[in-house]
């Protein structure tokens, strides 16, 4: 499978090094030439070595996708750091270029539930974080 | 009429002054604490601390009950946003959205969110409006329409000059509107003569710019939009 994956923070980057050790071809796309370094970080090998694919280019500019080969990928994962970015380039994914499955980080469990709904694969960690917690304060059961 | 307006800069900030003054109720929302502290004193309870792309935010201003959603802040991705979630979620039936970058003109069209207004293409026109060397000057595109309204000065070697508007045979999906002469503009009758250096307003179908150019002013070149 060819994944795409935009923005490279912690999310991104271990997703893209665990897409690649998992034999996929994996392209990353990120504004910050400097998030280069979390890809190459805890590896023995550089990420071009390890034949990933890096990009650098904003997102929401079609060129930016077109060279990060959006075109041919089989999956679109959008982790940057902005709710609403990841909401208007994964419709952007899904709507222009027909992207297959489209993953999408949404930190506001309120606006991950109604994209959701309208049919976006959400992914809200926020939301999780908040049901780990409440299980965690739910007494043991005796 | 009851509008919401997001982001609080000087162009959020001067259409709820415009808008307040011409009696409607306006909702402004800003982010910024900072800015929502600086204008809090003159709009009061027209204002409101918050991020317009939270729901709870837009719901606490009342967008159910709005007539008008206005995004204007710096931001495409959150004027896309107030926009997309007012117009389907909310089912809001009018939307303006302000479009910062030009080139994600195309994505606010691809997500359906009309009209979207960038101060870049609207100077663009003036500027062609201002520059006569152009000869063709759209004035309005109405996309889904298809159809656009544009402008042409007559030069002196214009076929049509001299020539009654009845005898002149245009193309086919293409009218003359008005006639602009010495400062004022008429509706043409069917015996109004065309005079050098007149300006014509004409509708037309789009892409019959060049065919028309020839008729008013052969050596003129299309402004291409």
């Amino acid at each position: 499978m060819f994944v795409l994956i935009v923005g490279a923070g912690r999310v991104g980057s271990a997703l893209a090094k665990a897409a690649l050790a998992a034999g996929h071809e994996v392209s990353v796309l990120d504004a910050d030439p400097l998030s280069h370094e979390r890809l190459d970080a805890g590896q023995s090998k550089s990420w071009e070595e390890a034949h990933g694919q890096f990009t650098v280019g904003t997102a929401l500019e079609t060129e930016a996708l077109v060279q990060a080969g959006i075109e041919r990928a089989d999956v679109f994962i959008a982790s940057t750091a902005g709710d609403n970015t990841n909401l208007v380039i994964a419709q952007i994914a899904q709507r222009r270029f027909g992207v297959e499955q489209v993953i999408v980080r949404v930190m506001d469990p309120a606006r991950a539930d109604w994209y959701g709904e309208q049919g976006l694969k959400t992914i809200s960690p926020t939301k999780h974080a908040i049901e780990m917690f409440e299980r965690a304060l739910q007494p043991k059961a005796a | 009429m009851y509008a919401i307006i997001a982001g609080a800069g000087k162009v959020g900030r001067n259409l709820s002054r415009e808008l307040i003054s011409k009696g409607h109720e306006v909702t402004l929302i800003e982010s910024s604490r900072a800015c929502y502290l600086a204008i809090e004193e003159e709009f009061e309870h027209a204002v409101q601390y918050g991020d317009a792309t939270e729901l709870w935010v837009l719901e606490r201003a009342g967008i159910q009950r709005a007539d008008l959603v206005i995004a204007v802040t710096g931001d495409d991705e959150d004027n896309i946003l107030v926009c997309q979630v007012a117009k389907e979620k909310y089912l809001c039936d009018r939307i303006i959205a302000r479009v910062n970058n030009p080139r994600n003109h195309d994505t606010f069209k691809l997500l359906g969110i009309q009209p979207a207004v960038s101060a870049t293409d609207l100077i663009l026109r003036l500027i062609e409006h201002e520059v006569p060397r152009y000869g063709l000057v759209h004035l309005l595109a109405l996309e889904e329409e298809r159809l656009e309204i544009i402008e042409l000065e007559v030069t002196d070697d214009a076929p049509t000059v001299g020539e009654k508007v009845t005898d002149i045979a245009l193309p086919e999906g293409s009218l003359i509107i008005s006639v602009l002469r010495g400062g004022s503009g008429f509706v043409p009758k069917h015996d109004t003569v065309i005079e050098a250096g007149d300006e014509v307003l004409l509708v037309l179908d789009p892409g019959l710019e060049d065919a028309i150019t020839a008729y008013f002013a052969p050596n003129g070149h299309a402004a291409t939009v």
